[in-house]
């Protein structure tokens, strides 16, 4: 009974502040405490904020790339890190896989950005800071994340599907793309999603890797919260909110049905 | 059974990849922490150059970390930042091991759902749910409101811009991350220890301490590393819930790299984070290792 | 199954072997999994691989499929060395112990992967699909994905996906061993039946002697990495070659012993345990003093009330355990030596009015040809 309590009570921790803002988002006052009736008008004003609109169109593009990168390098740093047990550097390619998860962001994007400042001045590339710089950026980091679902996932799975298949007459990458990675699908569809809200919801890592001519979205929306709560950034919040809920559970309904199809 | 040349294509983009994006970063933060600031751009003079006699010159300037342990700022900073997120640890672990005991005990059908109710904030903005908490903290915010109302306080607290704030804030983001490690350790014990502890004459809460607290431990550790880590460099929750005397470390790096510009010292901080983490990181790198080869041995024949 | 008597192609000396190991070694780190194991298999067998877990047999297999490479040594297929061609250009298929279907492919689609492989044309590949459907007779179930079979029918989907391909040897990891009891006797005899009608060789890894008993044409048995024996059902439990073999497959009864000398043609031992010297047919003859251990079954020897015959190998004791098995009783009887002899008797009636009860004085007797001389 003292159990549940504290488990509601936890629930309560973590959904009080998003409900309250959503809420406010609705209020038709500016002042954010006094509920003043509802409304829709900030959500009219924020369609109207070309500044907000460019950087979520631009914070997309730049998580469908960086996730979609991140899908493809991680996929294939978990099949290194579950199938050849023993290469060149195993250890330093195990910690440079998992480190990013849990390394704090300043020094990642610090990091970062002493790296893209240092290649251009030897190379010339990448070009000032730019959308490039943190496509590169993100994927770096959410690279991780993806390795994480997919490894686990890879190493559950039975080892002897793709023995027989080995067996019934198939080639590594035949094996590869028949069997395996159908059954991976789910995992990879998680990972990439995971990537996709880590990308479009970072501050730091951008902070230090964009610039002047390419602001993400997020980084428009801490210049404006760190000037105090608005009813604007409140609607703003909640639409973000919604797209991830949404994106959540198509994706859920999504894993749900495969893994349906492969137990039962 | 792959051929060698068709694992090295597999192995190679994401190697390279990470070797240039994650490892030769950390050796250029390495470098430019020991270098001499400068007004240029970049904002620091080269670690060592060719002078006109063709002599190789070093221009070494541990001044950087003689200024961490000089100054009070750096130093206090430094251990502010490991008190905040020790205390947020604490709070998450105080909250998040019954959460994930009550989970991890509820009916099997219920599990999945409860385990996504706690991990979806981790998919919204993080962004977002700390500003969420602007909102409530404030003089004026809704906390105040309604310990006001409810007669519990008689004028609004000052809650927001203190330590109390950033660590309600970290409590708050990190929760997940000690909530799914707990609950993956006290999922898969096996509970017929705790009838032979009963059986045996243990009452539960004994049974509790002897038997399910010492087995969770792996997972308290987890838990406890995931939230810490992030914990100490955390920059976002401190800006937007701290107050300006709120000193952390992360803060500290972002004010010299984007106020003072002062690369060079920015690095040195970058640096004096690493070392302090280093330790745990290599904790909770290795306990991943080794769970995950468990794991992979488990299928491996 | 011993059904065709006459089929030993391994008594031939010019018979050719389908599978050759030569001197094979599987080496994992330090650990010998498998070593220097010579072996011929001929077209036709079902030879099992019998042993216990850990013993090598699986990386024996393993290494037939091509899962495996050996450390030491060479693999032959119809003359042909294989050891370093890639399971997916062998001529092998296999079953798998868990069976390994697709889960994201129908019955149908499991079958016919393999036939794909070889880019065979639609209407070959479909025909053959129904053909090794039919064969399992599991025809109705084309279109069902394998989460929705019975342990038995993915069982049949298995050995079908693998005989889809016509290999020249079939492979059977533990082949019965998910299925319960009931299940698996029936379908021992199934296996043979399919294996006389396509007349592709079996070799199948099993830790389950009665399965390997009833279904092979040769044992190979296996301890440590090492074949210990390789000979037919009847070779194997009646005329085993060493202690090992002798105490693992069924029960036995051994003492250890020292020839004494020879009479009539018989080899005498003097075994302390015993009051009385034994003899024994047909052993090899051995100097006087050497130590051999003599191994009975249980089924061999008779219990008595009465003193048995002249001439027949005799010991008393008294009855110390009964085990009542329904079938049979087995008898476990205490010499005076403290030493136990365990002897089976089937239980012909309902009810005996002379049963055997706890501490009856018995005498336990065996015919001289009954007995064995082990010096390995």
């Amino acid at each position: 009974m003292i159990l549940r309590g504290l488990l509601i009570l936890a629930y309560a921790f973590l959904y009080i502040p998003i409900a309250v803002m959503i809420v406010f988002s609705f209020n038709a006052s500016k002042l954010v405490t006094v509920w003043g009736g509802f409304s829709t008008k900030w959500y009219g004003e924020l369609l109207h904020d070309e500044k907000v609109l460019d950087a979520a169109w631009l914070s997309l593009k730049v998580a469908l790339a960086s996730a979609t990168l991140a899908t493809v390098l991680g996929t294939l740093a978990a099949v290194v890190l579950v199938r050849f047990t023993r290469f060149f550097g195993r250890t330093l390619f195990t910690g440079m896989v998992t480190a990013p998860l849990v390394m704090p962001e300043v020094i990642t994007g610090l990091s970062l950005l002493l790296l893209f400042v240092a290649m251009e001045a030897a190379f010339g590339w990448p070009a000032g800071r730019s959308v490039t710089t943190i496509v590169l950026a993100h994927a770096t980091f959410s690279l991780a994340f993806v390795t994480v679902v997919v490894r686990s996932r890879l190493a559950t799975m039975d080892r002897s599907l793709e023995e027989a298949a080995m067996d019934l007459g198939a080639r590594p990458l035949k094996v590869f793309l028949t069997i395996t990675l159908p059954l991976i699908a789910p995992s990879l569809l998680a990972g990439w999603l995971l990537a996709f809200t880590l990308s479009i919801d970072d501050v730091v890592i951008s902070a230090f890797v964009s610039g002047p001519g390419a602001t993400p979205l997020p980084i428009v929306i801490f210049s404006k919260v760190r000037l105090g709560v608005s009813p604007e950034i409140n609607a703003l919040a909640t639409i973000v909110v919604a797209v991830v809920a949404v994106a959540m559970v198509v994706a859920g309904r999504v894993a749900l049905r495969k893994d349906e199809a492969r137990t039962g | 059974m792959t051929g060698r040349f068709g694992r090295f294509l597999v192995g190679l983009p994401p190697y390279a990849w990470l070797a240039l994006f994650f490892l030769v970063p950390f050796l250029i933060v390495l470098k430019i922490s020991l270098s001499e600031p400068s007004a240029g751009a970049p904002p620091y003079l080269p670690l060592w150059e060719w002078d006109e006699a063709g002599n190789l010159a070093f221009h070494f300037n541990p001044a950087n970390y003689g200024m961490l342990f000089g100054d009070d700022l750096y130093l206090s900073a430094y251990l502010n930042s490991i008190r905040i997120a020790g205390i947020s640890t604490l709070a998450c672990l105080a909250l998040g091991y019954p959460a994930a005991y009550a989970i991890a005990r509820a009916p099997l059908a219920w599990r999945q759902s409860l385990l996504l109710l706690v991990a979806l904030p981790f998919w919204t903005s993080f962004l977002i749910r700390v500003y969420a908490w602007i909102g409530i903290l404030k003089t004026e915010g809704m906390l105040n409101a309604v310990l006001l109302w409810a007669g519990v306080i008689s004028e609004p607290l000052q809650i927001l811009q203190t330590d109390l704030a950033v660590i309600i804030g970290m409590t708050y983001s990190y929760l997940p991350f000690m909530v799914l490690p707990l609950y993956a350790t006290l999922e898969k014990m096996d509970l017929t220890l705790l009838e032979a502890a009963a059986d045996l004459g243990c009452r539960p809460f004994k049974a509790f301490l002897a038997v399910t607290l010492p087995l969770s431990m792996p997972g308290v550790i987890a838990g406890s590393l995931l939230v810490f880590i992030p914990a100490v460099g955390e920059y976002v929750i401190p800006d937007l819930l701290g107050g300006p005397d709120t000193l952390m470390i992360g803060k500290v790096l972002w004010a010299e790299f984007f106020d003072n510009r002062d690369w060079p010292v920015a690095s040195a901080v970058a640096i004096a984070m690493l070392v302090l983490l280093v330790a745990p990181i290599m904790i909770i790198q290795n306990a991943r290792t080794k769970a995950e080869e468990k794991a992979e041995g488990r299928t491996g024949r | 199954m011993a059904s065709q008597p006459a089929f030993a192609p391994w008594t031939d000396p010019q018979a050719k072997p389908l599978i050759r190991f030569e001197a094979v070694s599987k080496r994992f780190g330090d650990f010998t999994a498998v070593d220097r194991v010579s072996l011929s298999i001929h077209k036709g067998e079902i030879f099992s691989l019998l042993g216990a877990s850990g013993c090598g047999k699986t990386t024996l297999l393993r290494m037939l499929a091509g899962f495996e490479t050996p450390s030491e040594g060479r693999i032959f297929i119809d003359g042909i060395d294989i050891t370093n061609v890639p399971p997916y250009e062998r001529p092998v298929n296999m079953m798998f112990q868990s069976y390994a279907l697709f889960p994201h492919m129908t019955v149908e689609g499991n079958i016919a992967f393999g036939l794909k492989q070889d880019r065979l044309p639609k209407d070959v590949i479909a025909e053959r699909t129904r053909a090794v459907l039919d064969l399992v007779q599991m025809g109705k179930f084309a279109n069902r994905k394998p989460h929705q079979l019975s342990g038995g029918q993915r069982q049949r989907v298995a050995l079908a996906r693998a005989l889809a391909k016509e290999p020249k040897v079939l492979l059977l990891d533990e082949p019965l061993g998910a299925l319960d009891k009931k299940l698996r006797e029936a379908t021992q005899l199934e296996l043979v039946n399919i294996q006389d009608r396509v007349g592709v060789t079996f070799v199948m890894v099993t830790h389950d002697q009665e399965e390997a008993m009833t279904m092979s044409s040769r044992i190979g048995v296996m301890n440590a990495g090492g074949i210990q024996q390789v000979g037919t059902p009847i070779d194997i439990y009646e005329y085993p070659e060493s202690r090992f073999v002798a105490d693992f497959i069924g029960a036995a009864n051994m003492f250890e012993a020292r020839v004494a000398g020879d009479r009539d043609g018989r080899l005498v031992v003097h075994c302390p345990e015993l009051a009385h010297d034994l003899t024994i047919d047909h052993a090899a003859p051995l100097a006087a003093g050497t130590p051999v251990t003599v191994m009975v079954r249980p089924e061999k020897v008779a219990i008595t009330r009465d003193m048995p015959a002249e001439g027949l190998n005799w010991a008393e004791g008294v009855v110390s355990d009964i085990a009542y098995l329904g079938d049979v009783s087995i008898f476990h009887v205490r010499l005076a030596s403290g030493h136990k002899i365990e002897a089976l008797q089937t239980n012909r009636r309902h009810t005996d009015e002379q049963k055997l009860t706890w501490d009856d004085k018995v005498y336990l007797g065996w015919h001289p040809a009954n007995a064995l001389v082990l010096t390995k």
